[in-house]
């Protein structure tokens, strides 16, 4: 078995006096999409914000390839790739100095690639008009962007159907099977009903199994 | 799990060098400024509006406000950026930019200093220029406005980093106005007592490296300090919402 990139041990979170979830271990390996499931409420984005570095309110153990993550903080944003439910794209600026501004800070691409990456989630002819003027689900698809120039190895996505058509749905899911045949992991939350072949599962609000 | 895994860990120093992240974050900040001009120019008109109502409410006599233009000037400067704090990581925490921020593989302090840096430079440093003009309309003296400007030159960008403290402490309260001025202002008194010193110093002929020195000295502190408390800060925050 290949060793895991991100393992959990006895997570345990509280949030405003409720128990979400205790005792949670689970690990993320290499080549598979883990989706995790739950009612409204259950915690999931909070496990996500967790996973991510972002919510700190949490006892247990995360590692990171078997070292402490917090202890390779570096190393670990470097190599994990967040979208949350808020999509990180700048109202004011256009798709295209959306997506040089999110790729800056962690591998600059010339505009071509970047171009190239709007292309294929369906959004050119708009890469010069501000992201305001776009709908709901084109801003998603910025955001989305990411995913088709993204290096690293890990994603955590937060609901990333939301907002997106029918065809988009599907074109995201080929691109998780196919990541994950490359050799990444994905882990999703999601209430579209997403079932990828050999997919994972994280139960929250109840039992937890794998 | 598969034979043909392509994609690998990365080592954290293949990521993007620190400087050039902080000028994306720099130049992100200033664009988007741009896009949004009211935001720009919001500081600048309270700060005009203020000086310019002082001498119609309370004396226009050249004796009074030879006496207490400089002090005006400060009132006005620092009450326009703590106007202007509340900005400075709202925008971002609502669309989900700050969060992508922190998840930059850069010391998050150095990112927030780009950010911080940018406020000053759009709220900060045109209260600066404009205050010549307004300075002479209040009957100040050549030497009095020049202090003047060179204690908001170093007096600013203090209160821009102090003020980032408290506006990322606040990030997560839905009505934080009030509470940002109650935080903020207390730290800002030492800054406007040495600013307005300063000039009153000038005015009587007598030296101001000192009290100059001094106010490097505050920039200096707020400088090393400030960002390391914002991003701390800015963790607690996001880590509630």
């Amino acid at each position: 078995m290949p060793e895991p990139l991100l393992q959990a041990v006895g997570l345990e979170c509280e949030r405003d006096e409720r128990l979400l979830f205790q005792n949670l271990s689970f690990s993320i390996l290499p080549g598979t999409v883990t989706r995790v499931e739950g009612p409204n409420g259950s915690g999931k984005t909070t496990l996500l914000r967790i996973l991510a570095g972002l919510n700190d309110a949490w006892t247990g153990e995360l590692n990171w390839c078997g070292q402490p993550r917090d202890r390779h903080r570096e190393s670990y944003l470097r190599n994990m790739l967040y979208l949350g439910h808020r999509p990180g794209i700048k109202p004011l600026l256009t798709p295209l100095e959306n997506l040089r501004a999110l790729m800056a800070g962690r591998r600059p691409l010339d505009d071509d690639a970047l171009l190239q990456a709007l292309a294929g989630t369906g959004l050119s002819g708009f890469e010069q008009v501000p992201c305001r003027n776009l709908s709901a689900g084109q801003q998603r698809r910025v955001a989305l962007a990411r995913l088709l120039i993204a290096d690293e190895p890990l994603w955590l996505l937060d609901e990333v159907f939301t907002a997106i058509d029918a065809a988009g749905v599907e074109a995201i899911e080929s691109l998780l099977l196919q990541r994950a045949r490359e050799g990444g992991a994905v882990v999703v939350t999601t209430h579209h009903n997403l079932d990828l072949p050999g997919m994972g599962r994280i139960t929250l609000g109840g039992a937890t199994e794998r | 799990m598969n034979a043909n895994a392509s994609i690998k860990v990365q080592s954290a120093q293949r990521s993007v060098g620190v400087t050039q992240a902080m000028v994306a974050v720099f130049l992100r900040d200033v664009r988007v400024a741009f896009r949004q001009k009211q935001d720009l120019l919001n500081p600048l008109l309270f700060f005009t509006m203020v000086v310019t109502l002082f001498p119609l409410g309370v004396s226009p006599e050249v004796a009074f406000l030879k006496q207490s233009g400089a002090g005006i000037l400060w009132v006005a400067a620092l009450l326009s950026v703590l106007l202007s704090l509340d900005h400075l990581f709202r925008h971002d925490f609502d669309d989900g930019t700050l969060e992508q921020l922190m998840l930059q593989p850069q010391p998050l302090f150095l990112l927030v200093l780009a950010k911080t840096l940018a406020h000053w430079m759009l709220t900060g440093l045109p209260l600066v220029l404009l205050t010549p003009v307004l300075g002479l309309m209040l009957h100040l003296d050549g030497n009095s406005v020049a202090t003047l400007c060179l204690t908001l030159l170093i007096g600013t960008p203090v209160l821009s980093l102090i003020g980032s403290i408290g506006a990322a402490l606040t990030l997560g309260l839905r009505s934080a106005g009030v509470l940002l001025s109650l935080l903020i202002i207390p730290l800002y008194i030492p800054v406007l007592i040495f600013g307005t010193g300063t000039v009153a110093a000038a005015a009587e002929g007598a030296q101001v490296s000192g009290y100059l020195a001094l106010m490097g000295a505050f920039l200096v502190l707020a400088l090393t300090l400030a960002p390391f408390a914002s991003a701390a800060a800015l963790r607690i925050s996001l880590s509630n919402s």
